[in-house]
């Protein structure tokens, strides 16, 4: 896994990159009542936001960490919005990205360098 | 930045790993380990401890404190009987709100509670208008608490049977743990439930007796917000303020009919005029609760229009975000009273796009009052 600075997460698997936000930022958000994802097949650039997350306290955006093609979201988060709350490395992921250029994952920290980063 | 003010409490909350946060001047606790969203659905089905000690507490005393009062605020205090409590606001001489606030009569006096924010300007306000004729006070040797929830009427008569024989609005004097407190059967979650005023000295060990009750847990600001919001209650400085009238705030109803227009002790209050027109003609805008169709939260500041395509602006959002107990969000704005009808469907810009939301009686959750 790899980890942004706007606490991210990044994960890679056979035919994409998994994205969704660490337990550290939901614990910082607080409970998660609205998750808008963006459309599948949308062509995204690093930077653009991708997602908005609204908490019972403020709305936030998650920022495309990398260049690629969105090619799955997380519908369940939809109808259940506190699964980022619940399983934020796994069952509250948000979307997958096709990537265009993989070396942009090169710039992010491992898990030992987010770690560092929180503490 | 200056620094910020403690409650009585600030340690305990602390010690209870609440998040704290500047609100008001004052360091004051937003959440704790529980979280929001359970410390509100804890509120509406058990009980919840609240610290409101920033708040401001005042003491109007002489002969003559209900009459002064009447000169700054539209609301029957002369008729306000021995341990009862009312709602209220100052007004300004434009007919906007200065402050919202709770009197009750003491017997000897009138004790009023008004918003942190406001409570300097309050009570210069106060003393400049009505004394030396009464004497305004300013209580700092007491926090205040509120217990709210269908539960509180149990925790609290365990400590003084009492405050079992109290409806709503009541006041009294109980002794709970030991301590002189002053204690209203009100509060401002929608819920039935009580606000405390006790001793500094003792107030950590009275929220520890109260927290010591399996049914109470403590409850932050966060979810006081939502709980208020659900209520249908204003929130000063975001809701109401200066610039909106009683009219306007939808508070006519804080207003009794011997201070309107025909009434015996009619006007005299600042504002008068602007007031008395609305209430008979109607005011331009008018506070209304809104119910987003979707899940997303509307949020303060968002544009409310009456259709998808309209160009113009009806209104705004004053207060929103997500109703735990409704399961969806919830807001209230300030609309044109033109498009104020229950039922009506109007329309919020959120992120460039047009959402629909349906005009809505208040509160959201029904009102758990003991009357």
């Amino acid at each position: 896994m790899k980890y942004t600075e706007e606490h991210e997460w990044l994960r890679v698997e056979d035919d994409g990159v998994v994205i969704g936000i660490t337990e550290h930022a939901t614990e910082q958000l607080g409970d998660i009542v609205f998750v808008e994802l963006p459309e599948v097949g949308t062509t995204v650039t690093k930077d653009d936001e991708i997602v908005v997350i609204e908490s019972v306290k403020a709305a936030s955006d998650i920022l495309a960490p990398i260049d690629g093609e969105i090619i799955e979201v997380n519908e369940a988060l939809g109808e259940n919005p506190a699964l980022a709350n619940e399983d934020a490395i796994g069952a509250g992921w948000f979307v997958k990205i096709e990537p265009s250029d993989a070396s942009q994952m090169d710039d992010y920290m491992d898990e030992a360098g987010y770690k560092k980063f929180i503490a | 930045m200056s620094e910020l003010l403690e409650t009585p409490l600030h340690d305990l909350h602390v010690r209870l790993g609440a998040k704290m946060v500047p609100f008001a001047g004052y360091s004051m606790p937003v959440q704790y380990p529980l979280g929001v969203m359970k410390e509100h659905v804890h509120t509406r089905e058990k009980a919840g401890l609240f610290d409101v000690s920033h708040m401001g507490q005042v003491k109007v005393s002489g002969a003559g404190a209900a009459q002064a009062l009447e000169r700054l605020i539209p609301v029957d205090i002369i008729g306000l009987g021995v341990d009862r409590q009312r709602y209220g606001m100052f007004t300004n001489d434009q007919g906007g709100i200065m402050d919202d606030l709770m009197l009750a009569n003491r017997g000897d006096h009138i004790f009023v509670v008004v918003n942190a924010a406001c409570k300097g300007a309050d009570i210069a306000h106060m003393k400049t208008h009505l004394e030396p004729e009464v004497t305004v006070t300013e209580i700092t040797d007491r926090a205040l608490l509120a217990l709210q929830g269908p539960a509180s009427e149990a925790v609290l008569s365990a400590l003084d049977p009492k405050a079992a024989e109290m409806t709503f609005m009541d006041v009294a004097t109980l002794s709970l743990n030991g301590f002189e407190c002053w204690v209203s059967r009100s509060g401002y979650t929608g819920e039935d439930g009580y606000e405390i005023s006790v001793p500094n000295i003792d107030a950590e060990a009275l929220a520890l007796a109260l927290l010591e009750h399996n049914d109470v847990e403590a409850i932050g600001l966060g979810a006081r917000d939502s709980l208020r919001l659900e209520g249908g209650l204003c929130l000063y400085g975001h809701d109401i303020d200066t610039s909106t009238t009683p009219v306007e705030g939808a508070l006519t109803w804080a207003i009794q009919k011997v201070r309107r227009t025909g009434g015996a002790r009619a006007g005299g209050f600042p504002g008068t005029d602007v007031i008395a027109a609305q209430m008979e003609q109607g005011a331009p805008r008018k506070r209304v609760g809104l119910l987003p169709e979707g899940r997303a939260p509307m949020r303060e500041g968002v544009e409310l229009f009456a259709t998808p395509e309209a160009k113009t602006s009806i209104g705004t959002i004053t207060s929103g975000g997500f109703g735990p107990t409704v399961g969806g969000p919830v807001a209230m704005g300030l609309i044109s009273t033109d498009h104020s009808a229950i039922g009506t469907t109007i329309y919020g810009e959120l992120r460039g796009k047009r959402l629909p939301l349906t005009i809505t009686k208040l509160p959201f959750t029904p009102a758990n009052f003991k009357r």
